[in-house]
C-alpha cells in the first residue's frame, strides 16, 4: 500500500496495463514526448518506446475515430484528449461509431477502447476549457461512462476500463489530480473495481447526498462540517454514469428519505434531473421532502477567479442545500 | 488475365447489378424496404476490381453506398437482402439496415453512414496492422464528396506521418448527392488533395475492372513493401438517384446516357470478354440466367425469413464481456 494522489494512481494503472498486454497503447497530443499534458504519462515513452506511446497530431476526429478502429481490429488504445473540451470535436466518433458498432454490426466487434479526458473547472481558463460536460457523454446507450473520484477507484476503474471489451470515456478531474486531501491508500498490484457499481462513501442516516468525482470532496467536507451540528449525511459515489447503478443510491435514500445530488456540471437537463426523476420514480413512498440540486449555474465559466467560483459549487452550498430540507 | 476469373468479376459484377435492380423493385414497387436506399449502379467495377486484388486479411471499410463492396467481400447476396428488408437473417440481424451492412468473417468492416467518418476508423484498421507488424493493409472507399470533410483531412495526414498501410480509394462519380464535384471542392482534382499530405495518389479509369485491379494490386503491394498510404481516385458514375427518391434533376441532359452507353464497366468487360477472350455470347446469357436464379431465391428466403424477435432489442448495446 502506499498513499496516491488520484494522478500517481491514474499512472499506475496505465504502466500496469500496459506492460500485462501488449495490445494495450496511448495515442494523444503530448503524450509522448512531452510526457503528457498533465505528466500523466511521464516517463511512459522511454519506458514503451514510441510504438507504444504515439504522439499525434492535434486531429481529435481521427484520433477517436483511430482508436476506435484499431480497438476493433483488436488493440486496446487507451486514446488521451488533451481535456474533455476537445472531445467535442470527436463527438461524432465517439457517440456515431465507437458506441454504436457493437450494436450496429449485431455483436460481431467489438470495441475495446478507452478515452481518457481530463476535465472540470475552477482553475479560471476561461468559457470554452472549464467544462464538466460528462452528462452529454452519458446520454447515448453504448459509451460506458466513468469518472473516479478517489485514487483506489480511479486505479481499479482505468484497468477495468481497459480490460472492458467496449468503449468508455474516462473522465479525471483535474481539479483533484494533485490534491493532497484526495491522497489514499491504493495497493500496488493489480485490482480492478467494477465499472456500473455505485458505492458509499459515507454513511449516515439523516439525508443521503448523491455525487461523483469532484462533487464527492465537497460533499464529504460537507458532511463533516454537518456532523458538527449533530446532522449525518450519508455520501454516494456513483462512480460510473453509464451504465448509472441506481441500486445504491435507491438503498440509501429509502433509508434517509431525503436527497441532495451534487455535481459539477450544469444544472439544466444534468445528472441531477435524472437522479430526481429516478428517485421519484422508483422510491416515491419515501419522498419526505424535495430533492435538491447542488450544480454549476448556467453561465459560462468566467474567467475572473472571484466570478468563476461564485458559479462552481462547494461544500457551504452543499450544506445549504440539505439544510432547507431538513 | 485467366478466362476464369474475368467470368467471375463479370458475374460478380452482374450480380451487384441486379441485386440493386430488385432491391430497387423491392422498395419501390412493393414497399419492403425502407429508410435509405443507396444504389451502386454504375459503380460495379471498383468494388470487384478492389476487392480481386486484396488478400483476404486486408480490411474493407466503406461508407453507406455499400452493397456492392458487401457483395464483392463475399457476403451472400440473400443475406445482404433479408438486412435490406429488416429480416432477422440479415447480415446485421436487422439492426443495421442497408448503410450498414458488415461482415467479421470476411474482414468487411463495414457500410457507415456519416460522411468521411470511416476514413478515421479505416486508419485505426490500418494502425493496427503496422502495430503488429504485418503485411496486410486496409482499403478505405469513400466519395468524392467525402474529400470536404475535416475526417478526410485529418485522417490522411494521420495515414502520411504514420505511414500506414492503408489505401484509400476515391469513387469519384461526380456528385455527392447534387453538388457537382467543382462546385463542392476547390480542387476538383481530388487526387491533388492525396498529395498534398505527400501521398502518391492516381486518377484513374474506375469503369474499367482491368485497369481498377492492376492499379489496386500495384497501390497494395507498394504498401506491402512499406512504402506508406496509396491513394487512387477512381473516375466512374452513378446512374441511379443518391437514394430512392432523388429524380437528379441536377444533372445536365445525356450525361447519364453518355456514361451507360459509352462507359458502362459491365459492357466494357464483356466486350472484352467477347473480342478479346473468345467468349461466346450463350456462355454470359448463362452467367445471367445463374445470377437471375440467385437473386430468385435470395427474394424467396428474405421473404420468407422472420423480423428479429422484440426480445433481442437491447442486445449488443455492449459487447459481450
Ligand atoms: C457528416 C454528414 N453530412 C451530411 C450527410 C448527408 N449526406 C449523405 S451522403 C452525402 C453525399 C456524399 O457524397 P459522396 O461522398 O460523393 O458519396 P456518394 O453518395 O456520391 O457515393 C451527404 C451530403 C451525411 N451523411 N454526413
Ligand atoms: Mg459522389
Amino acid at each position: 500500500m502506499a498513499r496516491l494522489t488520484l494522478r500517481e494512481a491514474i499512472t499506475d494503472a496505465l504502466r500496469e496495463e500496459m506492460q500485462r498486454d501488449d495490445n494495450v497503447f496511448i495515442m494523444g497530443e503530448e503524450v509522448a514526448d512531452w510526457g503528457g499534458t498533465y505528466a500523466v504519462t511521464k516517463g511512459f515513452l522511454e519506458e514503451f518506446g514510441p510504438r507504444r506511446v504515439r504522439d499525434t497530431p492535434i486531429s481529435e476526429m481521427v484520433i477517436a475515430g483511430a482508436a476506435t478502429g484499431a480497438a476493433m481490429a483488436g488493440l486496446r488504445p487507451v486514446a488521451e484528449f488533451m481535456t474533455i473540451n476537445f472531445a467535442f470535436v470527436a463527438f461524432d466518433a465517439i457517440i456515431n461509431h465507437a458506441a454504436k458498432v457493437s450494436y450496429m454490426f449485431n455483436g460481431q466487434f467489438d470495441c475495446p477502447v478507452v478515452f481518457r479526458a481530463p476535465g472540470g473547472g475552477g482553475k479560471q481558463l476561461g468559457a470554452t476549457h472549464s467544462h464538466t460536460p460528462d452528462v452529454i457523454f452519458a446520454h447515448f446507450p453504448g459509451l460506458k461512462v466513468v469518472c473516479p473520484a478517489t485514487p483506489y477507484d480511479a486505479k481499479g476503474l482505468l484497468k477495468a476500463a481497459i480490460r472492458d471489451n467496449g468503449p468508455v470515456l474516462f473522465i479525471e478531474a483535474v481539479p483533484l489530480y494533485t490534491s493532497p486531501k484526495v491522497r489514499d491508500e491504493v495497493p500496488e498490484g493489480d485490482y480492478t473495481v467494477p465499472i456500473g457499481v455505485s458505492d458509499v462513501k459515507r454513511e449516515g442516516s439523516d439525508v443521503t447526498i448523491i455525487t461523483y468525482g469532484e462533487g464527492l470532496h465537497i460533499s464529504l467536507d460537507a458532511a463533516r462540517q454537518l456532523e458538527r451540528e449533530g446532522i449525518e449525511a450519508e455520501v454516494v459515489d456513483l462512480r460510473t454514469l453509464q451504465p448509472l447503478d441506481m441500486s445504491v443510491p435507491l438503498a440509501s435514500f429509502k433509508k434517509t428519505f431525503k436527497a441532495v445530488v451534487v455535481e459539477f456540471g450544469h444544472q439544466t437537463y444534468g445528472i441531477g434531473a435524472e437522479i430526481v426523476a429516478r428517485l421519484q420514480e422508483e422510491a416515491f413512498d419515501y419522498l419526505d421532502a424535495p430533492i435538491k440540486r447542488v450544480a454549476q449555474n448556467d453561465v459560462p465559466a468566467p474567467y475572473s477567479g472571484l466570478l468563476e467560483k461564485a458559479a462552481l459549487p462547494d461544500a457551504d452550498k452543499v450544506v445549504a442545500a440539505v439544510k432547507e430540507i431538513l | 488475365m485467366e478466362k476464369e476469373t474475368l467470368l467471375d468479376w463479370y458475374r460478380q459484377m452482374v450480380l451487384i447489378r441486379r441485386f440493386e435492380e430488385r432491391s430497387d423493385e423491392l422498395y419501390q414497387l412493393e414497399g419492403k424496404i425502407k429508410g435509405f436506399l443507396h444504389l451502386y449502379i454504375g459503380q460495379e467495377a471498383i468494388a470487384v476490381g478492389t476487392i480481386a486484388a486484396r488478400r483476404p486479411q486486408d480490411h474493407l471499410i466503406t461508407a453507406y453506398r455499400d452493397h456492392g463492396h458487401a457483395l464483392a467481400a463475399g457476403l451472400e447476396a440473400k443475406y445482404v437482402l433479408a438486412e435490406l428488408m429488416g429480416k432477422a437473417t440479415g447480415v446485421t440481424g436487422g439492426r443495421g439496415g442497408s448503410m450498414h451492412l458488415a461482415s467479421r468473417d470476411r474482414h468487411f468492416w463495414g457500410g457507415y453512414g456519416i460522411v468521411g467518418a470511416h476514413l478515421s476508423l479505416g486508419v485505426g484498421l490500418a494502425l493496427a496492422e503496422k502495430y503488429r507488424e504485418s503485411e496486410f493493409a486496409a482499403i478505405c472507399y469513400f466519395g468524392d464528396g467525402a474529400t470536404n470533410i475535416g475526417y478526410f483531412h485529418e485522417s490522411l495526414n494521420m495515414a502520411g506521418v504514420w505511414q500506414l498501410p492503408i489505401l484509400f480509394v476515391c469513387e469519384n462519380n461526380k456528385y455527392g448527392m447534387g453538388t457537382a464535384v467543382d462546385k463542392a471542392s476547390a480542387n476538383p482534382i481530388i487526387s491533388d488533395k492525396a498529395r498534398a499530405y505527400c501521398i502518391p495518389a492516381k486518377r484513374i479509369d474506375g469503369n474499367n475492372i482491368l485497369e481498377v485491379y492492376d492499379e489496386t494490386s500495384a497501390a497494395l503491394a507498394k504498401i506491402r513493401a512499406g512504402e506508406g498510404p496509396q491513394f487512387l481516385e477512381m473516375m466512374t458514375y452513378r446512374y441511379e438517384g443518391h437514394s430512392i427518391g432523388d429524380r437528379t434533376r441536377y444533372r445536365p441532359e445525356g450525361e447519364l446516357h453518355q456514361w451507360r452507353d459509352e462507359k458502362d464497366p459491365i459492357a466494357t468487360l464483356q466486350k472484352h470478354l467477347l473480342t478479346q477472350m473468345g467468349i461466346s455470347e450463350t456462355e454470359l446469357m448463362a452467367i445471367q440466367q445463374d445470377v437471375e436464379r440467385e437473386m430468385d431465391e435470395a427474394v424467396r428466403f428474405s421473404n420468407e425469413s422472420p423480423l428479429p424477435e422484440l426480445d433481442t432489442l437491447y442486445n449488443y448495446i455492449y459487447p459481450e464481456a
